[in-house]
């Protein structure tokens, strides 16, 4: 087909990889804000589903979200923000847009590894004599790492897609590629711009998935 | 031509407006002042939006009924035969790490700018969740119940329609659930080729930052999520009643059903 012939040009064409709207410099911007609004997203997030798994209230917040935050288009709210009066700020529309969006996965999926840890063990655990502190550490923490990793993952799968819809707000990123193909009626561009845009979310996603097992705290410990 | 005239502030108070004609003036208020919130909008372009909405949903439901007509076969033979498990569940999960304005540009060189495009995008979607619920609905299939129906001769089609399939309805009906409302808000995306429903009012309103466009079109699309999940949840109800007889203690298929409609 000669649109991926096309694109594949277009990839191998260094002048399209330079420049302010080169793909280097867009890749930049585009790691800039996913980078940044996951790493806000984890501070707000995480900490407080923790907390709320820990002492076990608050599980219809924590749940719903996820449910809301399905239903709410992306670019509606993409949108919505830059036309309010942040939309003057440059890219405090896009940063925040993004870090809702990637709030809900990381809350839900903290909480519910935190409410699934063996009821019998954190028993246990307190009938050793741990305190709370020392429970959630040592016992709840390892268990629900692997959720909260699955958290991770959906919610950088997610800044990656939406920062990509940024670009239909006006905003930089990989997105751009795509979109300046749509409006130039260049599909080779288009098709490029898919492609490294859908090869930046699976690495992201490959890397977190090895990272999240390098990292398991129950790593070598249990067989199961 | 509305919604570029941003002149804002020039009639603060619609409410202090004067009488007569000044209630032309004021009805027209909030299209000159460009406020989000705006009656004459909604009545001014009511076809506009009632266009829009048409299609925002004949797309949503095209995807997910096309999602569930191909995620079924998928599933029977992911269940069949264990090696086709691993890749079918694997690709679908690739398919939904894939951003959605690249899974669409992916498909332009096979669709051009068209309808089928949008929809084709969003079946791709919609097969994870639909893949992994309808096999999970169907392995939750207590083994006594296939056992006692192949007992009494049924035949393996007439097994999957009348025993599996409406044992496996609870889990496959929460799956299409959270398919279609995901699908309601990704449709929105299609704007980027002009079929994106409510989405393409949201894009044009951008252009024109015409706020009040923009924030119409996006509560209705919310509001279009809300009504479908609740229509498939009163569908659910009914085609399944035996989900919720919760007084009466009733066979274990309730136990079985119970579990697996959880997964959201």
């Amino acid at each position: 087909m000669n649109a991926i012939s096309g694109a594949y040009d277009w990839l191998t064409t260094g002048a399209n990889w330079q420049g302010e709207k080169g793909v280097w410099h867009r890749l930049a911007e585009h790691l800039y804000f996913s980078g940044v609004t996951l790493a806000v997203s984890c501070l707000i997030a995480l900490p407080l589903a923790l907390w709320l798994g820990h002492i076990g209230k608050g599980g219809a917040l924590a749940i719903n979200i996820s449910n809301v935050g399905r239903a709410v288009p992306t670019l509606a709210v993409l949108v919505l923000l830059t036309l309010t009066p942040l939309g003057e700020h440059g890219d405090l529309p896009t940063l925040i847009a993004l870090v809702l969006f990637a709030v809900p996965p990381l809350l839900t999926n903290a909480y519910i590894g935190m409410r699934e840890v063996d009821r019998s063990v954190v028993e246990a655990a307190r009938g050793m004599g741990m305190s709370g502190g020392q429970l959630f550490r040592r016992v709840e923490l390892p268990l629900a790492y692997p959720l909260v990793m699955t958290g991770l993952r959906s919610a950088a799968v997610q800044v990656v897609a939406t920062a990509t819809l940024a670009a239909m707000a006006g905003e930089g990123g990989l997105g751009r590629i795509i979109t300046a193909g749509f409006s130039l009626q260049n599909t080779p561009q288009v098709v490029a711009g898919a492609v490294l845009v859908a090869v930046l979310a699976l690495l992201v996603e490959a890397v977190l998935m090895v990272a999240g097992r390098v990292f398991d705290p129950m790593r070598g410990r249990t067989t199961s | 031509m509305c919604g570029r005239a941003v002149q804002p502030h020039m009639f603060e108070d619609e409410g202090i407006s004067e009488h007569g004609e000044g209630g032309r003036v004021s009805k027209q208020n909030c299209l000159v002042t460009n406020d989000w919130i705006c009656g004459e909008y909604v009545r001014s372009r009511s076809q506009e939006l009632i266009d829009a909405t048409v299609q925002h949903v004949w797309i949503t439901a095209a995807s997910v009924a096309i999602g569930v007509a191909v995620a079924f076969p998928l599933a029977l033979l992911a269940r069949r035969y264990r090696a086709f498990a691993g890749p079918i569940l694997g690709l679908t999960t690739v398919l939904y790490s894939i951003p959605s304005l690249a899974m669409f540009s992916l498909l332009l060189p096979l669709f051009g700018l068209s309808a089928s495009l949008v929809v084709t995008g969003l079946v791709l979607y919609s097969l994870t969740i639909l893949v992994r619920n309808i096999l999970a609905g169907l392995q939750a299939v207590p083994e006594e119940a296939v056992e006692a129906a192949r007992g009494m001769g049924y035949g393996s089609l007439r097994l999957l329609w009348e025993v599996e399939l409406p044992l496996a309805l609870p889990a496959l009906l929460a799956g299409v659930r959270i398919a279609t409302v995901s699908t309601v808000a990704l449709t929105t995306v299609g704007a980027i080729v002009d079929y994106g429903g409510l989405g393409t009012l949201i894009l044009d309103g951008l252009d024109s930052a015409f706020k009040a466009q923009v924030l119409t079109a996006s509560v209705l699309c919310v509001l279009l999520a809300t009504a479908a999940d609740l229509l498939l949840l009163g569908l659910q109800r009914l085609l399944t009643p035996w989900t919720r007889a919760t007084r009466a203690p009733r066979i274990r298929g309730r136990a079985a059903s119970a579990k697996v409609a959880e997964p959201a």
